[in-house]
């Protein structure tokens, strides 16, 4: 059985102009233990589909799904105090500024002590110990003194690990990054890539990578996804889809890398697209 | 025959914290003995993570910022703004295009005033002129006429980059300082802009001092590298040598911390997982 499954995924956003679709019409299954990766640019719709899942869109959003699983369970038929017993327990999720998804306010080991409490119901000492551990996976030099820092006090980096402690604080079933690592310097990004692929691999959680860097993709994911204006364009294991790409979007996304560049030029997106492009795009 | 635009030698600057009332004041070296030179038409790409001080090389480099020593000459001619300020010719002569394309634009102000006000404060044009001095730049940066009287909002994030670097070149000037002018971009956007950059260097012969922390944008646009470690430059050369022979051990750190997308390394990293 899937670990989430779902089928014609649609969300809209009413705005003064009229619904806009965020997300048209997306199927989407990942197994246990498996690495999904979805790519796209921005406004393609991938955070939106997971806000989706999680539960996060604001009130203007409207979500329509044929079916919306997780581990079995139908998320479109749970009350939102249902809902939230399984989101940040079972599913969790990482977002892309860890300086600002952190609370100023608390000191992370508060913030990472919190889930604990919510979830797992656990007494002042076992989350202390918890907390402590958690930090140690996601490898923090000096636990102890660093549960008592505030998010200001440490780098984006450190920041990251703190929010990857929380997300895996309750033994997630699946966790969910969403350009986890953007903010980040390369070398920081090559050190928390390594860890959430270890910390699947080591508690057999399924991962869905959101991300528009084709080289996290290439790096982490075993199954991609590409997405473009809010519609899959194509679904391919990690291989096929760098060996040989089938839509002419993901064709045109690759070639675009500059590490592929041929000649003087990158070809840009918009050269071999279907779409007429915008005024401004293609520089002459 | 080339001229060297810009050189510098030796360029140190430290900022002072003044003490507070349970600390004491301290010093810290941001950039730390830093020589270089670039050659008309050509681009030098500054490599390193974040607090390297690569951005106030940049600042110090775009007559921004004094250094607190060392030398700098732009077409020869030694500038230290610490000392006798700078003229209209100076600030014509380097420009800056910054990071973030939506936090650098005035969002009160219309693209057209954006792009007349550098000949407004720098030269005295009158406005008929620097209108069309502007609708022509629009063209060139590949946009439209229609968007001259459109204020910032109205654009997306890779056509502001696009207008800011408009206004970077309205001075005509002869040097670029492009801080990472495409790491807020998506990936075929940044193509895009990457291939701008290329053909109004060729077009106006600029040079070019382009900061980023993306080693394949990097190797793509770059001649010479330098890459930047703790204020100081530990690797400096071309671009063939650099990536080719990379000699410090932090330069080869951050090629390893690269994702690679080839299928080779997809291969490899498939066949490791399997076996683990």
């Amino acid at each position: 059985m899937s670990l989430l499954e779902i089928k014609n995924l649609t969300v809209s956003f009413d705005t003064a102009a009229g619904p806009f679709m965020a997300v048209q019409g997306i199927d989407l299954s990942i197994e246990p233990r498996e690495v999904l990766a979805i790519v796209g640019e921005s406004g393609s719709g991938k955070s939106v589909s997971m806000l989706a899942v999680m539960g996060l869109l604001p009130n203007t959003a409207t979500v329509k799904a044929d079916r919306m699983a997780f581990d079995g369970v139908d998320l479109l038929k749970l009350s939102p105090s249902e809902r939230r017993k399984i989101v940040g327990k079972d599913i969790s999720m990482i977002f892309q500024e860890p300086i600002a998804s952190l609370n100023p306010c608390f000191t992370v080991g508060f913030q990472i002590e919190e889930v604990l409490r919510f979830h797992m119901g656990m007494d002042r000492a076992q989350r202390r110990a918890r907390a402590i551990e958690l930090m140690k996976l996601v490898g923090i030099a000096d636990p102890e003194e660093r549960l008592s820092s505030f998010p200001h006090q440490m780098s984006g980096g450190q920041c990251q690990r703190v929010m990857i402690a929380i997300a895996i604080a309750c033994n997630p079933k699946l966790l969910i990054a969403d350009e986890p690592t953007t903010a980040l310097d390369v070398t920081i990004q090559k050190q928390i890539l390594d860890l959430l692929v270890s910390l699947q691999a080591k508690y057999g959680m399924g991962l869905i990578m959101i991300t528009h860097n084709m080289g996290v993709v290439a790096e982490t994911a075993d199954r991609v996804i590409v997405q473009y204006k809010g519609r899959k364009m194509e679904e391919a294991d990690v291989l096929s889809l760098f060996e040989s790409p089938k839509s002419n979007y993901t064709r045109a996304l690759l070639s675009a890398l500059p590490e592929n560049a041929v000649g003087d030029r990158l070809p840009t997106v918009s050269d071999m697209m279907f779409e007429p492009a915008p005024s401004a795009a293609g520089a002459t | 025959m080339s001229t060297t635009v810009l050189e510098g030698k030796n360029i140190v600057r430290d900022y002072h914290i003044g003490g507070g009332l349970f600390t004491g004041p301290r010093t810290v070296h941001a950039v730390k003995g830093v020589s270089f030179k670039v050659d008309k038409g050509k681009t030098l790409a500054i490599v390193g993570e974040s607090g390297c001080g690569k951005s106030t090389l940049a600042r110090i480099i775009t007559l921004i910022d004094p250094a607190t020593s060392g030398e700098l000459f732009i077409d020869g001619n030694k500038v230290d703004i610490a000392k006798g300020g700078l003229t209209k010719e100076m600030r014509r002569k380097v420009q800056i295009v910054f990071q973030n394309p939506y936090g650098s634009l005035n969002p009160r102000q219309k693209i057209g005033d954006v792009l007349g006000e550098p000949l407004l404060i720098n030269t005295d044009k009158p406005a008929s002129e620097r209108r069309d001095l502007a609708m022509k730049m629009l063209k060139k940066v590949g946009l439209g006429h229609e968007h001259y009287n459109r204020y910032p909002h109205m654009f997306s994030g890779g056509q502001r980059q696009r207008i800011a670097i408009a206004r970077a070149l309205m001075l005509n000037p002869s040097l670029l300082v492009l801080d990472e002018p495409v790491s807020a971009l998506d990936l075929s956007v940044q193509a895009q802009v990457l291939n701008l950059l290329a053909d109004l260097q060729d077009e106006f012969q600029l040079t070019y001092v382009f900061i980023s922390h993306d080693l394949s944008v990097v190797r793509y646009i770059a001649d010479d590298v330098m890459v930047m470690y703790f204020g100081e430059a530990v690797e400096y050369g071309s671009r063939d040598e650099v990536f080719a022979d990379p000699k410090h051990s932090y330069t080869r750190t951050l090629f390893a911390a690269t994702p690679r997308a080839d299928v080779a390394s997809i291969k490899a990293r498939l066949a490791k997982k399997k076996a683990a």
